[in-house]
């Protein structure tokens, strides 16, 4: 049972990781960016050029695909979803799942349509056994940079001056430009930033989860719920909703196949029937 | 007089803060009633909390002598009790006919009727007429709300609470942001109000208050400071004092 | 004089309401279209009942201003309601299986209406997704009965009121389905012309002031989803007893999102939208399936891109622009066959834009 447990966190804390930039986008500019995914698999397939092809070895390829990542989220930002901010919600879902529909296609023209895997390093792989639980190496490695990952984002957040910035921001962005912020300079950083964390995401996560041209699609009901139950108003919100989203997942799909899925799903509409704002957000003004 | 419309201990809390602080007050059958106050007492959140569009921390709302706290918005209109918003809130894609014949349907029940088409009610529409007629919307009847000028929209504002034949009608500042030359028409027609329609009336122009209330309710910081006859509120220095913003020793 | 002026109104208002010359052309190209291209039935039924699905979307969207991702779920519903009806010989006749169907799928719209009451439009979006999504994985979780991944195979679909057999070339299903589409368009311009219909967008253009006339907000809501889940789940069971097949597909994201680019793209809150948009969508789908077979989920993709980088407001614009000059052209042609219109901007004689 534990190690079902320690299975359920590595995948909540990936899941943190992937869904996080998402949170972040919605919660700052009050922009529903459902192309989140596409980003996660641009990173999944950058790293798999990288590793499988080019002989790059993981780790760096793994840093190479979350810089890449954040370069193209910034590019996009900047050419494509900037004409879009101030339009409905409806016109943002509809621009990003155009944009989706357009990743999924692409991807599949390029690389084909056939699941794919990174080749992990021989270190990384198997299980070792711990105090009678199985610990799964690659999980362990995941669970550690996530966690990393976390600590350093919320060092960030907390501790520096752009940080700060960031918190005003999503607190309160008219009061925030009011005070000479540069809002949308933040937000151009922090959607690149989190557009490249979605990549280091996809890239890590492709072992576990499963790397092919429908990744966006498959996926997004799983951010939208880590973003629904953990809110958009800070970072702790959807980390520990990732974890409960996760564990919730594994354990449900062990213990009881047959509904394992539909907890997910409930728990969402439940949370936005009774909390249309997230379990862990405060109100936050706008 | 009977009372009408009666609040009972009234309070709404915003997080810390008593919007709304123990209001018990009391509107008299047929009267003119004015509720006034600096910007920010409360008088729209009485006014919400009346109309049902929030929900009292706690106390009671009673209407004809029923308890209506817990009840639906939608439900208090068809018990009588009706409104103006001191912004307008309107059909801005619907013609001034339409919405108040939607207002007049709902009143006589057929509004929910999805078989006939609309128009093939004669009552009803005799009505809007009517209606139109007397607010002098009838050239602008089958204009686009969100095209007429500020002070129509002001007047089918009003209207459309009319249309609702309601025993108490609750204006929101029904003059504001109406341009000078067309206030007299607003005022004109508040004044013309049918004399068994009871009107509890907010408003910040002293000049219109006091010509046309016959009983005045002031609030301050959310708490009914002051009630009574038009003479007995402005003799009393408190409520100069109030208004400029003096401290109150008292 | 007062009566002058009631019947003056009276009148205006009995002509809004009344067929515009326009209306008369589509329904009488649709009917024509059976004997003209014969060759063309397939696609045309696939227009059909894409064209109902998307009408039961404007129900929902155009008219009363909810927004849904999800409304595949009813689809779906209705959808393997009838391949299951039919497979298990449970209704053979496909027209009673049809209102079966679609009733299955008004329950699951009443039952799920007080979801979407609350909320803005981003928890509305979520919401049904999460429903439709459920729906997906139930179907998915019992194989024995829905095929799973598979789909539904082994449905045979019993001639219609006993008489006209379904035959492979489609034309007895094209008739059917454009005829079903024909009767439910009906109703459902009674409605939108009706007190009921005016208080939608009522509640659509402002919800507070809906309640403050008497208005039951919440009431009037559920009795158009319902209504919109009926006419969803009729399509869905049009496509099912027109392919002999259902598979887990229905309930996807990409249907819901396909839909909502068809109604997007023939203009909501007029009942042609969704028609109008689903011609377009299946023939550009037809043209770019036909140079890129596998690809062509990208050019989807990138029209809802361009359509949302354009505008909508814009594209309404040019749709109205386009449809009063369509019906300037059609009042020269035959001057005597309409009475006068009052008003002539697009959206006053077409309805209300978006």
């Amino acid at each position: 049972m534990l190690t079902i447990l320690f299975d359920g966190i590595a995948y909540g804390m990936l899941l943190f990781v992937l869904a996080c930039g998402l949170s972040v986008t919605l919660g700052l500019m009050n922009f529903v960016n459902l192309a989140h995914g596409s980003f996660a698999m641009a990173g999944g397939y950058i790293t798999l050029v990288l590793v499988n092809r080019l002989g790059v070895p993981f780790f760096p390829g793994l840093a190479i695909a979350f810089v890449a990542t954040a370069l193209i989220g910034a590019l996009f930002e900047r050419t494509l979803y900037v004409h879009v901010y101030n339009r409905s919600h409806l016109d943002q879902v509809l621009f990003t799942i155009g944009l989706v529909f357009m990743s999924v296609a692409a991807v599949d023209y390029v690389l084909g349509s056939q699941q794919v895997f990174i080749q992990i390093p021989n270190a990384l792989q198997g299980r070792f056994e711990l105090f009678g639980v199985g610990i799964g190496r690659y999980r362990l490695l995941i669970i550690v940079i996530c966690g990393l990952l976390t600590v350093g984002l919320q060092l960030i957040l907390a501790g520096t001056r752009f940080g700060s910035r960031l918190r005003a921001s999503v607190d309160d962005a008219r009061v925030a430009r009011g005070l000479g912020i540069n809002v949308n300079g933040v937000f151009a950083l922090t959607f690149a930033f989190g557009s490249g964390l979605a990549g280091l995401g996809g890239a890590l996560g492709a072992e576990i989860l499963g790397l092919d041209p429908t990744f966006p699609l498959k996926h997004l009901v799983y951010f939208l719920i880590v973003v629904t139950v953990g809110g958009t108003s800070s970072i702790t919100g959807p980390f520990l909703a990732s974890l409960l989203i996760g564990i919730g997942d594994v354990a449900g799909k062990y213990y009881v196949p047959k509904f394992g899925a539909f907890v997910i799903y409930t728990i969402m509409i439940v949370m936005l029937i009774l909390r249309p704002q997230g379990l862990f957000a405060r109100a936050a003004g706008r | 007089m009977p009372i009408v419309l009666e609040t009972k201990d009234l309070e709404k809390h915003f997080g810390g803060i008593a919007a709304v602080n123990r209001v018990s007050l009391q509107v008299e059958k047929g009267a003119r009633h004015a509720l006034i106050g600096p910007n920010g007492a409360g008088k729209t959140t009485v006014i919400n909390l009346l109309t049902g569009v929030l929900r009292p921390s706690a106390g009671r709302i009673l209407l004809e002598g029923e308890d209506i706290t817990a009840l639906e918005a939608y439900r208090r209109v068809r018990r009588g009790l009706a409104r103006t918003f001191q912004i307008n809130q309107l059909f801005l894609d619907l013609t001034p006919l339409e919405a108040v014949g939607l207002a007049i349907s709902e009143r006589m029940g057929t509004g929910g009727q999805w078989w006939r088409l609309v128009g093939t009610n004669p009552a009803v529409v005799e009505e809007i007429v009517e209606i139109l007629e007397r607010f002098h919307l009838t050239d602008a009847m089958h204009e686009r709300t969100g095209n007429l000028p500020y002070g129509k929209q002001r007047l089918l504002e009003i209207a459309l609470a009319i249309a609702c034949r309601p025993r108490v009608l609750l204006l929101d500042e029904p003059a504001a942001g109406v341009p000078e030359d067309e206030r007299h028409e607003i005022l004109a027609t508040v004044a013309a109000l049918p004399a068994d329609v009871t009107v509890l009336l907010i408003e910040h122009d002293m000049d219109i208050v006091f010509s046309f209330a016959g009983r005045i309710s002031v609030l301050v910081n959310g708490t009914l400071f002051l009630d009574g006859p038009p003479e007995e509120v402005a003799r009393d220095p408190r409520v100069k004092a109030v208004y400029l913003g003096e401290s109150l020793d008292a | 004089m007062p009566s002058q002026l009631v019947a003056q109104v009276t009148r205006r208002l009995a002509r809004r309401a009344r067929w515009r010359p326009l209306e008369y052309v589509f329904w009488l190209a649709a009917l024509a279209s059976i004997f003209l291209f014969p060759g063309r039935h397939l696609i045309l039924t696939e227009i059909a009942w894409l064209g109902l699905f998307a009408l039961s979307l404007d129900l929902i969207l155009g008219y009363a201003g909810i927004i849904s991702l999800g409304h595949a779920a009813f689809f779906g519903l209705g959808s393997y309601a009838a391949a299951l009806l039919a497979k298990h010989a449970i209704i053979t006749e496909p027209v009673l299986a049809l209102l079966a169907s679609g009733a299955c799928a008004a329950v699951l719209g009443f039952a799920t209406s007080f979801l979407v009451l609350r909320g803005s439009d981003l928890t509305r979006l979520m919401v049904t997704l999460g429903v439709a999504l459920i729906m997906r994985e139930i179907a998915n979780q019992i194989p024995e009965i829905t095929g799973g991944a598979d789909g539904l195979q082994g449905v045979i679909v019993a001639p219609i009121l006993g008489m006209f057999d379904f035959d492979i070339f489609g034309h007895v299903n094209y008739a059917y389905c454009l005829s079903v589409l024909f009767v439910l368009f009906l109703l459902a311009r009674r409605i939108v012309y009706s007190p009921f219909g005016l208080s939608l967008r009522a509640v659509k253009g402002n919800p507070l002031r809906a309640a403050s006339i008497g208005i039951s907000v919440n009431a009037r809501l559920v009795a158009v989803y319902t209504l919109a889940a009926f006419y969803a789940g009729v399509a869905g069971a049009l496509l099912a007893q027109t392919t002999a097949f259902a598979s887990l597909d229905v309930f996807s994201l990409e249907r819901s999102a396909d839909l909502l680019l068809v109604l997007i793209i023939g203009g909501t809150g007029y009942l042609y939208g969704g028609l109008i948009g689903a011609v377009i969508f299946k023939l550009m789908q037809d043209w770019i399936a036909n140079l890129t077979p596998q690809y062509w989920q990208f050019w989807i993709g990138l029209v809802l891109v361009l359509i949302v980088l354009i505008g909508r407001d814009r594209i309404g614009q040019w749709s109205g622009g386009l449809r009063a000059l369509a019906e300037q052209v059609v009042r020269r042609i035959a001057p005597g066959a309409m009475s006068p219109l009052a008003g002539g901007s697009g959206k006053e004689v077409a309805g209300e834009g978006h």
